[in-house]
């Protein structure tokens, strides 16, 4: 009832607007346009770095998250003599610097050497700073350090274009990180997933091309094949197959490249076909883990593999064929989703299918599920 | 260091910023009081401090509210499950992710047979709710 009776006077009082009110209020109106007019686009800028500051502080949140849980898991399994805090952050502002590429050629090679001699010192500081982990566990906290580095990375960087944008009060430094910010985040938000997968050891959604291939050669000999994968001879369809993974249950995406040339030259260049099976970046609007089959090497990373293998098949002229997994950037790097895994056994399917319509009965193929096969054993 | 760094990321809102907010929403409170008392002797000035009131209330909870969600957001972690099948029988049971746990990693015997088991899957369920629908 008062409510009424308030909002009844409210109205009565509203139609009894003194004039000079009435005046007031069109200044008002006319002072704001005016400042809307000289200050708009400053205003619209300091909304702006509000936005980004917001998202500032989401990633300095994140960053600190990922660098606490790689200190918690390398004191809980590495069990160090002393802190490992200090080398932590030593590690995570590590850089690599990418080859000279003026005279590209040999260039693969270089990036190569160079990539080998940051895994391998990578390696040696995790095992300095978990001397208790074993070779699976020093993989996986490997893993864990490198996202929180990722991590580190995005929000120093962040950081400056949003200092650099408030110290210039440029309006185009600050709208380009604002309109890139939302994919930055995704990607943060994804790594920020990724830390507990790597750190408890969970299959993640790149593994998927991992886990064909361990479907593949499970209860089949295995044996190692440089660097860090492993293969098992298996008949599929009255076929040979070669299947090769990377080397598990740690996290590991080994070298591809070098197993599949390893597998050419052992069988003197007579492989009849090539498969691959990867998880792939799937389009906004399709569906988690369905599949989708091409031509090519169905490799990603820095490129070294893609270019081995491309050369190992164009000596023998051997046919490629990929079979993809869809994903995106937070579904390959978090713990594996129910529709990845199922898609799984359609993939194989796939393969079976693909070798019985492109090749014939006591062919031989190779069949290489590529990716990081954490928490999948062959 | 590191609980020192991610208590700061977490106090987003500084507390000059709070005082306003929890200044403005006791003055819009108290407009409102006011209104409601002088209601009868001045029902146009009760009018106006009801609606300043009002606006005042919604626009500081809401903006308290929203620095609150934004200080409150956590990395989620999906909770993941792990399959354990029984090699001679198929028995399977779902459980909860163990750390250690990993694809074709022998467990604990199995709960029909007594044979050996094997962890065939693990994988984290995104509920209904959360997946992304499309018209297109």
């Amino acid at each position: 009832m008062n409510s009424l009776l308030a909002f009844m006077s409210l109205q009565n009082g509203l139609m009894q607007f003194p004039t000079d009110i009435q005046t007031i209020l069109s200044l008002v109106f006319y002072l704001v346009f005016v400042l809307f007019i000289f200050y708009g686009q400053r205003i619209q800028m300091y909304v702006m770095i509000r936005e980004v500051e917001g998202s500032l502080y989401r990633l300095k949140y994140i960053k600190d998250e990922g660098r606490k849980i790689a200190v918690e898991t390398i004191k809980e399994i590495g069990k160090p003599q002393t802190d490992p805090a200090a080398r932590v952050d030593r590690f995570l502002e590590y850089f690599t610097i990418a080859p000279q590429n003026l005279d590209p050629a040999g260039i693969v090679w270089k990036l190569e050497h160079i990539l080998d001699i940051r895994d391998d010192r990578l390696k040696d500081e995790v095992k300095l700073m978990a001397p208790a982990a074993n070779d699976t566990q020093t993989n996986n906290l490997e893993n864990t350090l490198e996202a929180a580095m990722a991590l580190n990375y995005i929000y120093k960087v962040i950081r400056h274009f949003y200092l650099l944008g408030k110290k210039t009060l440029s309006l185009y430094v600050i709208m380009q990180l604002q309109m890139i910010l939302p994919l930055i985040m995704r990607e943060a938000e994804a790594y920020a997933s990724a830390l507990k997968a790597f750190a408890y050891g969970q299959p993640i959604g790149d593994g998927a091309g991992a886990l064909v291939a361990a479907k593949l050669m499970h209860g089949h000999e295995i044996r190692k094949l440089p660097k860090d994968c492993v293969t098992a001879t298996v008949q599929i369809e009255g076929r040979t197959a070669f299947v090769i993974k990377a080397e598990g249950p740690g996290g590991n995406v080994g070298k591809p490249g070098d197993a599949i040339k390893t597998i050419v030259d052992e069988n003197g260049g007579k492989i009849n076909m090539v498969i691959m099976i990867d998880a792939a970046m799937k389009l906004e609007g399709e569906g988690v883990g369905e599949l989708a089959e091409g031509v090519g090497a169905a490799i990603g990373g820095p490129g070294v593999d893609q270019f081995k293998i491309e050369e190992s098949i164009l000596e023998h002229h051997i046919p490629i064929n990929a079979v993809i997994i869809k994903e995106d950037i937070g579904d390959a790097v978090s713990p594996m989703r129910k529709e990845i895994y199922e898609s799984v056994d359609k993939a194989i399917e796939r393969i079976k299918q693909l070798m019985l319509e492109r090749t014939k009965e006591g062919d031989k193929v190779i069949i290489a599920g590529i990716g990081n096969t954490i928490g999948v054993a062959q | 260091m590191s609980k020192n760094s991610a208590s700061n990321a977490t106090t987003r809102v500084s507390p000059f910023v709070l005082l306003i907010i929890i200044l403005t929403l006791v003055l819009s409170l108290t407009a409102l009081i006011i209104a409601m008392s002088t209601f009868d002797s001045n029902p146009l000035a009760a009018g106006w401090l009801t609606l300043i009131g009002a606006l005042g209330v919604v626009i500081s909870t809401y903006v308290l509210l929203q620095a609150r969600r934004r200080t409150q957001e956590k990395i989620a972690t999906p909770p993941t499950l792990t399959t354990v099948e029984c090699t001679k029988c198929g028995f399977k049971n779902i459980r909860e992710f163990q750390r250690g746990d990993y694809i074709f990693k022998e467990a604990e015997k199995c709960e029909k047979c007594g044979n050996p088991t094997q962890i065939s899957a693990i994988y984290r369920e995104v509920k209904e709710g959360q997946k992304e629908r499309y018209r297109f």
